[in-house]
């Protein structure tokens, strides 16, 4: 068939994985074996729909594929139950992800894909795993898409989902929204797990490998689902929006021979013009009417930088002024590297130099290339070309990316070239 | 992240331990890799290297290929085995390693592998 239909068969199957999921979950529990069941559904479906045509009910149909798999097994556990009987006192019958009670159907998809996500972002489990589990039983994605993504063997990714089906089991998780008090700390966690989906995506997609790109548009469609079921939440449109307005200039940010291009230098006409509009506009409405939040900040950030239509022309005042909101806010190292870059250019070199000392001796960052490479280029800023050279090298000793090595070399070497 | 585990040690370091402590070894080693192979961070498997004396070293000058037997250095440690881990930092790569009996009895080395994607500056 054409890769035309086929593309059309699995975007369907990753937009109704999770529904199928939740209620295979709602009606008969066992979180681990429905999970397991509606993937085998939907390579049956993979397999079946671009030769044979997508049925009429799509998701009725990978409904009752699965529900039958997951019969079959749940016959074939019993019957190995059965037989381990004599061996030992009869095991607790296996409820651990139990339906709730008097489940409702009225925005039922809705709760599922979001308890989906609560669940597989769960504290109780490893960010890998998250990360893996959340692309699998929200995403749809197989277990070898995953592992192609994160340049891992299957067997690592599917011992990750295996790991965290059976920590998920043995912490006794139900399958519902988490209490009212603990509703905002867990919805951060899932934001994290998407933004990190993100992330994974957006750094490889400078590299050889341009299929792990596929992971920002993954992570975009997956955020846009969690804002569907909470569309008043502004971390939520901020994440949403931070991701657009980022990922806007994803087609700038590599020369072809895949060396990186820095901010100021990136054409811009290259970047994607109705990803940052609907970047801009999430994020001012979040700013307008909710509460502040990291991610709307630095989504406001963003906003700045790609409402310049030339490098000088950004609005540095502003960004300097989010910036020191975002330290307020939620004050880390990186935000504060950052924070320098824009005191530097507004208020001159020695300011963000200054600023950066701060840093010196906080564990988290001494020994980190960023900061480094920061404080080289406000030597530079500064005119200090020896000490903004050394500075150059030793962060490209210390990066583990080699386009990022290769960038700060080059930084080095100009300096080099120019003479002191 | 991934980092490379390189396992050093002194050609016949295993010989010459006594079968008891390769016992040990051996079933250590067994639950040392099960435990990081459940954990989703041992990437693929772990080699273990012949001995040094059965390889070559090949050094290729102005296109002149020279082939030499060995290496055979026997007081100073070799590499005896490999293993990739895939582990959000350096402190994980390194907690995961010390569970390594090759570090109790030898050592490992924990290297970062260089990452072919970045972030623009």
């Amino acid at each position: 068939m054409t890769t035309q239909s086929q593309a059309v068969a699995e975007d369907l199957l990753r937009g109704l994985a999770p529904q199928v999921l939740g209620s295979l979950v709602r009606r008969y529990g066992h979180f681990d074996l429905s999970e397991d069941a509606v993937q085998e559904a939907l390579v049956a479906a993979a397999l079946q729909w671009p030769d044979e045509g997508i049925p009429e009910n799509p998701r009725a149909w990978l409904t009752t594929v699965a529900a039958r798999r997951l019969a079959d097994e749940l016959r074939s556990a019993e019957a190995r139950r059965h037989r381990e009987e004599r061996a030992a006192a009869e095991a607790p019958r296996d409820e651990q992800v139990e339906p709730p009670t008097g489940s409702k159907d009225v925005g039922a998809d809705e709760d599922d894909t979001l308890t989906l996500f609560f669940l597989c972002a769960h504290p109780a489990l490893s960010p890998p795993s998250q990360l893996a589990l959340t692309l699998r039983a929200v995403g749809g994605l197989t277990t070898a898409e995953i592992a192609r993504a994160f340049l891992v063997p299957e067997t690592t990714i599917a011992q990750r989902i295996s790991r965290a089906k059976r920590n998920i089991k043995a912490s006794h998780i139900p399958f519902s929204l988490p209490p009212e008090r603990e509703r905002a700390e867990r919805l951060n966690v899932v934001l994290h797990v998407l933004y990190l989906i993100f992330n994974e995506g957006y750094t490889a997609s400078s590299g050889p490998d341009l299929q792990r790109g596929e992971l920002t548009s993954e992570a975009i469609r997956l955020t846009r689902k969690v804002r569907r079921s909470l569309p008043n939440d502004g971390e939520v449109a901020g994440l949403l929006a931070l991701m657009l307005l980022t990922d806007a200039r994803r087609p700038a940010r590599t020369r072809p021979d895949g060396s990186l291009v820095p901010l100021e230098e990136q054409d811009r006409e290259l970047w994607n013009a109705s990803s940052i509009a609907e970047g801009v506009a999430l994020v001012t409405d979040a700013l307008a009417r909710t509460p502040l939040g990291p991610y709307q900040l630095q989504a406001a950030v963003a906003a700045v930088h790609d409402e310049a239509a030339r490098a000088q022309d950004t609005d540095w005042p502003q960004i300097l002024a989010l910036y020191e909101l975002l330290e307020r806010v939620s004050p880390n190292p990186m935000v504060t590297l950052n924070h320098a870059v824009a005191l530097a250019i507004v208020r001159g070199a020695q300011a963000g130099l200054e600023l950066l000392a701060t840093l010196d001796n906080d564990p988290r960052v001494a020994e980190h290339h960023r900061l480094e490479a920061v404080r080289a280029h406000l030597l530079e800023m500064a005119g200090d070309r020896p000490a903004a050279r050394a500075g150059y090298r030793r962060a490209a000793r210390r990066t583990t990316s080699l386009p990022e090595q290769r960038y700060l070399d080059a930084r080095a070497d100009l300096l080099e070239d120019a003479g002191p | 992240m991934k980092y490379l585990a390189l396992v050093y040690n002194n050609p016949g370091a295993f010989e010459a331990l006594s079968q008891a402590e390769r016992d040990q070894l051996m079933s250590e080693a067994g639950v040392y890799i099960k435990e990081i192979t459940e954990s989703g961070e041992l990437v693929g498997q772990g080699f273990a290297l012949a001995d040094p004396s059965a390889g070559r070293t090949v050094r290729v000058r102005n296109g002149v290929p020279a082939i030499t037997d060995g290496p055979f250095a026997e007081a100073k440690e070799q590499l005896a085995g490999f293993y990739m881990l895939d582990a959000e930092s350096l402190e994980r790569a390194t907690e995961i390693v010390t569970g390594d009996p090759a570090a109790r009895l030898w050592g490992v080395e924990v290297r970062p592998v260089m990452d072919t994607a970045g972030v623009e500056m």
